[in-house]
Protein backbone atom coordinates (compact mmCIF):
# COMPACT_ATOMS: atom_id res chain seq x y z
CA UNK A 1 0.00 0.00 0.00
CA UNK A 2 1.30 3.51 -0.76
CA UNK A 3 1.26 6.56 1.40
CA UNK A 4 -1.44 8.43 1.39
CA UNK A 5 0.75 11.29 1.14
CA UNK A 6 2.87 9.72 -1.56
CA UNK A 7 3.37 11.54 -5.16
CA UNK A 8 4.44 10.37 -8.31
CA UNK A 9 6.60 12.82 -9.96
CA UNK A 10 8.21 15.82 -8.47
CA UNK A 11 6.90 17.12 -5.17
CA UNK A 12 4.83 20.27 -4.87
CA UNK A 13 6.94 21.70 -2.36
CA UNK A 14 9.83 21.18 -4.69
CA UNK A 15 8.17 23.16 -7.42
CA UNK A 16 6.83 26.03 -5.60
CA UNK A 17 10.41 26.34 -3.21
CA UNK A 18 12.12 26.31 -7.04
CA UNK A 19 9.87 28.73 -8.53
CA UNK A 20 10.64 30.84 -5.56
CA UNK A 21 13.95 30.94 -6.00
CA UNK A 22 13.50 32.18 -9.08
CA UNK A 23 11.31 34.88 -8.47
CA UNK A 24 14.15 35.67 -5.37
CA UNK A 25 16.99 35.93 -8.26
CA UNK A 26 14.59 38.52 -10.32
CA UNK A 27 13.45 40.57 -7.46
CA UNK A 28 16.91 40.50 -5.39
CA UNK A 29 18.89 42.63 -7.25
CA UNK A 30 16.19 45.58 -7.52
CA UNK A 31 15.81 45.19 -3.64
CA UNK A 32 19.86 45.37 -2.75
CA UNK A 33 20.16 48.47 -5.15
CA UNK A 34 16.76 50.08 -3.40
CA UNK A 35 17.96 49.26 0.01
CA UNK A 36 21.62 50.39 -1.17
CA UNK A 37 20.65 53.63 -2.47
CA UNK A 38 19.08 54.30 1.28
CA UNK A 39 21.59 52.91 3.28
CA UNK A 40 24.53 52.66 1.18
CA UNK A 41 27.00 49.37 0.90
CA UNK A 42 26.29 48.05 4.41
CA UNK A 43 21.95 47.95 3.80
CA UNK A 44 22.95 46.12 0.41
CA UNK A 45 24.79 43.70 1.99
CA UNK A 46 22.70 43.37 4.49
CA UNK A 47 19.51 43.00 2.26
CA UNK A 48 21.42 40.63 0.16
CA UNK A 49 22.14 38.58 3.15
CA UNK A 50 18.43 38.85 4.03
CA UNK A 51 17.30 37.57 0.59
CA UNK A 52 19.63 34.50 1.20
CA UNK A 53 17.67 33.83 4.64
CA UNK A 54 14.12 33.67 3.23
CA UNK A 55 15.03 31.85 0.32
CA UNK A 56 16.62 28.91 2.62
CA UNK A 57 14.10 28.55 4.93
CA UNK A 58 11.63 28.03 1.66
CA UNK A 59 14.28 25.81 0.55
CA UNK A 60 15.10 23.81 3.95
CA UNK A 61 10.92 23.65 4.66
CA UNK A 62 10.45 22.31 0.93
CA UNK A 63 13.19 20.03 1.32
CA UNK A 64 11.61 18.44 4.98
CA UNK A 65 8.10 18.05 3.74
CA UNK A 66 9.20 16.55 0.75
CA UNK A 67 11.65 14.22 2.71
CA UNK A 68 8.71 13.39 5.39
CA UNK A 69 6.30 13.36 2.18
CA UNK A 70 7.83 10.56 1.35
CA UNK A 71 7.80 8.46 4.31
CA UNK A 72 4.37 8.64 5.97
CA UNK A 73 1.48 11.47 7.05
CA UNK A 74 3.02 11.38 10.49
CA UNK A 75 6.34 12.46 9.43
CA UNK A 76 4.70 14.95 7.67
CA UNK A 77 3.53 16.56 10.77
CA UNK A 78 6.55 15.95 12.71
CA UNK A 79 9.10 17.72 9.78
CA UNK A 80 6.28 20.71 10.23
CA UNK A 81 6.31 21.18 13.61
CA UNK A 82 9.81 20.38 14.06
CA UNK A 83 11.01 21.90 10.58
CA UNK A 84 9.63 25.36 11.91
CA UNK A 85 11.41 25.29 15.38
CA UNK A 86 14.34 24.41 13.58
CA UNK A 87 14.12 26.87 11.19
CA UNK A 88 13.36 29.63 13.47
CA UNK A 89 16.41 28.47 15.38
CA UNK A 90 18.59 28.61 12.53
CA UNK A 91 17.21 31.86 11.68
CA UNK A 92 17.59 33.38 15.05
CA UNK A 93 21.51 31.97 14.99
CA UNK A 94 22.26 33.22 11.67
CA UNK A 95 21.09 36.73 12.91
CA UNK A 96 22.70 36.72 16.09
CA UNK A 97 25.74 35.74 15.11
CA UNK A 98 26.23 38.29 12.31
CA UNK A 99 24.58 41.13 14.65
CA UNK A 100 27.93 42.87 15.56
CA UNK A 101 29.55 42.98 12.22
CA UNK A 102 30.40 45.78 10.82
CA UNK A 103 28.71 45.14 7.38
CA UNK A 104 25.26 44.41 9.16
CA UNK A 105 22.71 47.07 9.15
CA UNK A 106 19.47 45.52 11.28
CA UNK A 107 16.39 47.58 9.89
CA UNK A 108 17.23 46.49 6.12
CA UNK A 109 17.99 43.31 7.13
CA UNK A 110 14.62 43.18 9.18
CA UNK A 111 12.86 45.13 6.59
CA UNK A 112 13.77 42.39 3.58
CA UNK A 113 13.59 39.33 6.10
CA UNK A 114 9.70 40.35 6.37
CA UNK A 115 9.04 41.78 3.09
CA UNK A 116 10.51 39.39 0.85
CA UNK A 117 9.17 36.14 2.71
CA UNK A 118 5.34 37.91 2.34
CA UNK A 119 6.32 39.16 -1.57
CA UNK A 120 7.20 35.80 -2.47
CA UNK A 121 4.42 34.12 -1.14
CA UNK A 122 2.14 36.62 -2.95
CA UNK A 123 3.45 36.45 -5.92
CA UNK A 124 3.87 32.59 -5.10
CA UNK A 125 0.08 32.39 -5.49
CA UNK A 126 -0.63 33.44 -8.78
CA UNK A 127 1.55 30.94 -10.23
CA UNK A 128 -0.62 27.80 -8.13
CA UNK A 129 -2.74 25.83 -9.60
CA UNK A 130 -4.58 23.55 -7.08
CA UNK A 131 -6.18 21.41 -9.60
CA UNK A 132 -5.80 17.13 -8.86
CA UNK A 133 -3.86 17.24 -12.36
CA UNK A 134 -1.43 19.83 -11.67
CA UNK A 135 -1.12 20.00 -8.10
CA UNK A 136 1.68 21.99 -8.00
CA UNK A 137 2.54 25.09 -10.43
CA UNK A 138 0.19 26.21 -13.37
CA UNK A 139 0.95 24.17 -16.61
CA UNK A 140 2.93 25.82 -19.01
CA UNK A 141 1.86 25.82 -22.61
CA UNK A 142 5.32 23.31 -23.33
CA UNK A 143 4.26 20.86 -20.16
CA UNK A 144 0.78 20.75 -21.39
CA UNK A 145 1.74 19.48 -24.72
CA UNK A 146 4.49 16.79 -23.39
CA UNK A 147 1.76 15.86 -21.01
CA UNK A 148 -0.65 15.26 -23.85
CA UNK A 149 1.51 13.44 -25.90
CA UNK B 1 22.21 36.57 54.62
CA UNK B 2 22.01 40.37 55.52
CA UNK B 3 25.76 40.19 53.93
CA UNK B 4 23.82 38.93 50.80
CA UNK B 5 21.21 41.59 50.74
CA UNK B 6 23.62 44.22 51.08
CA UNK B 7 25.35 43.06 48.51
CA UNK B 8 22.22 43.01 46.08
CA UNK B 9 21.19 46.76 47.26
CA UNK B 10 24.82 47.48 46.48
CA UNK B 11 24.70 45.71 42.42
CA UNK B 12 21.03 47.66 41.96
CA UNK B 13 22.37 50.52 43.00
CA UNK B 14 25.53 49.78 40.48
CA UNK B 15 23.10 49.85 37.87
CA UNK B 16 22.38 52.71 36.19
CA UNK B 17 19.02 54.26 34.74
CA UNK B 18 19.67 53.36 31.19
CA UNK B 19 21.22 49.78 32.27
CA UNK B 20 17.69 49.12 34.29
CA UNK B 21 16.23 50.46 31.45
CA UNK B 22 18.00 48.56 28.82
CA UNK B 23 17.27 45.17 30.64
CA UNK B 24 13.79 45.66 31.08
CA UNK B 25 13.68 46.16 27.14
CA UNK B 26 15.70 42.81 26.66
CA UNK B 27 13.21 41.51 28.91
CA UNK B 28 10.29 42.44 27.21
CA UNK B 29 11.77 42.20 23.31
CA UNK B 30 12.41 38.54 25.14
CA UNK B 31 8.78 37.95 25.89
CA UNK B 32 7.52 39.64 22.92
CA UNK B 33 9.64 37.06 20.35
CA UNK B 34 8.27 34.57 22.94
CA UNK B 35 4.81 35.23 21.89
CA UNK B 36 4.88 35.61 18.75
CA UNK B 37 6.31 32.44 17.88
CA UNK B 38 3.34 30.67 20.01
CA UNK B 39 0.12 31.43 17.73
CA UNK B 40 2.36 30.37 14.37
CA UNK B 41 3.10 27.03 16.47
CA UNK B 42 -0.63 26.56 17.34
CA UNK B 43 -1.62 27.43 13.81
CA UNK B 44 0.87 25.30 11.92
CA UNK B 45 -0.21 22.20 14.27
CA UNK B 46 -3.54 22.77 13.20
CA UNK B 47 -3.14 23.58 9.85
CA UNK B 48 -0.96 20.35 9.41
CA UNK B 49 -3.05 17.91 11.55
CA UNK B 50 -6.13 19.15 8.93
CA UNK B 51 -4.27 18.57 6.26
CA UNK B 52 -3.06 15.36 6.48
CA UNK B 53 -6.50 14.29 7.82
CA UNK B 54 -7.51 15.43 3.88
CA UNK B 55 -4.73 13.01 2.90
CA UNK B 56 -5.78 10.56 4.44
CA UNK B 57 -9.72 11.05 3.72
CA UNK B 58 -8.69 11.84 -0.48
CA UNK B 59 -5.46 10.46 -1.27
CA UNK B 60 -5.60 11.14 -4.81
CA UNK B 61 -6.18 15.24 -3.58
CA UNK B 62 -2.59 14.71 -1.44
CA UNK B 63 -0.49 16.93 -3.59
CA UNK B 64 -3.00 19.85 -4.07
CA UNK B 65 -3.75 19.38 -0.40
CA UNK B 66 0.61 19.36 0.27
CA UNK B 67 1.01 22.64 -2.06
CA UNK B 68 -1.66 24.47 0.27
CA UNK B 69 -0.43 23.01 3.26
CA UNK B 70 2.88 24.31 2.19
CA UNK B 71 2.04 27.57 1.25
CA UNK B 72 -0.27 27.98 4.72
CA UNK B 73 2.84 26.94 6.75
CA UNK B 74 4.75 29.50 5.19
CA UNK B 75 1.80 32.18 5.68
CA UNK B 76 1.60 30.96 9.48
CA UNK B 77 5.61 31.46 9.38
CA UNK B 78 5.22 35.18 8.35
CA UNK B 79 3.58 36.11 11.96
CA UNK B 80 6.84 34.43 13.81
CA UNK B 81 9.12 35.94 11.40
CA UNK B 82 7.49 39.59 12.41
CA UNK B 83 7.88 38.98 15.12
CA UNK B 84 11.39 37.98 15.57
CA UNK B 85 12.20 41.36 13.52
CA UNK B 86 10.58 43.29 15.93
CA UNK B 87 12.47 41.50 18.73
CA UNK B 88 15.67 42.35 16.71
CA UNK B 89 14.71 45.95 16.64
CA UNK B 90 13.76 46.58 20.06
CA UNK B 91 16.89 44.58 21.04
CA UNK B 92 19.50 45.84 18.95
CA UNK B 93 18.58 49.29 17.24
Amino acid sequence: MTSPTHIDGDAPEAMIARDMVKKAAIVGPILIIAFGLIWGVHGALSTAYGLAIVVANFVLAAAMLTWAGRISPGFVMGAALFGYLIRLSLIFLAIWLVRTASWVELVPLGITIVVTHLGLLFWEMKRVSLSIAYPGLKPTSASKESTSK
Amino acid sequence: MSILAQATTAAEAALTAADQKSISAAGYAGLAYGLATLGPGIGIGYLVGQSVQAMARQPEAAGMVRTTMFLGIAFTEALALIGFVVFILLKFV
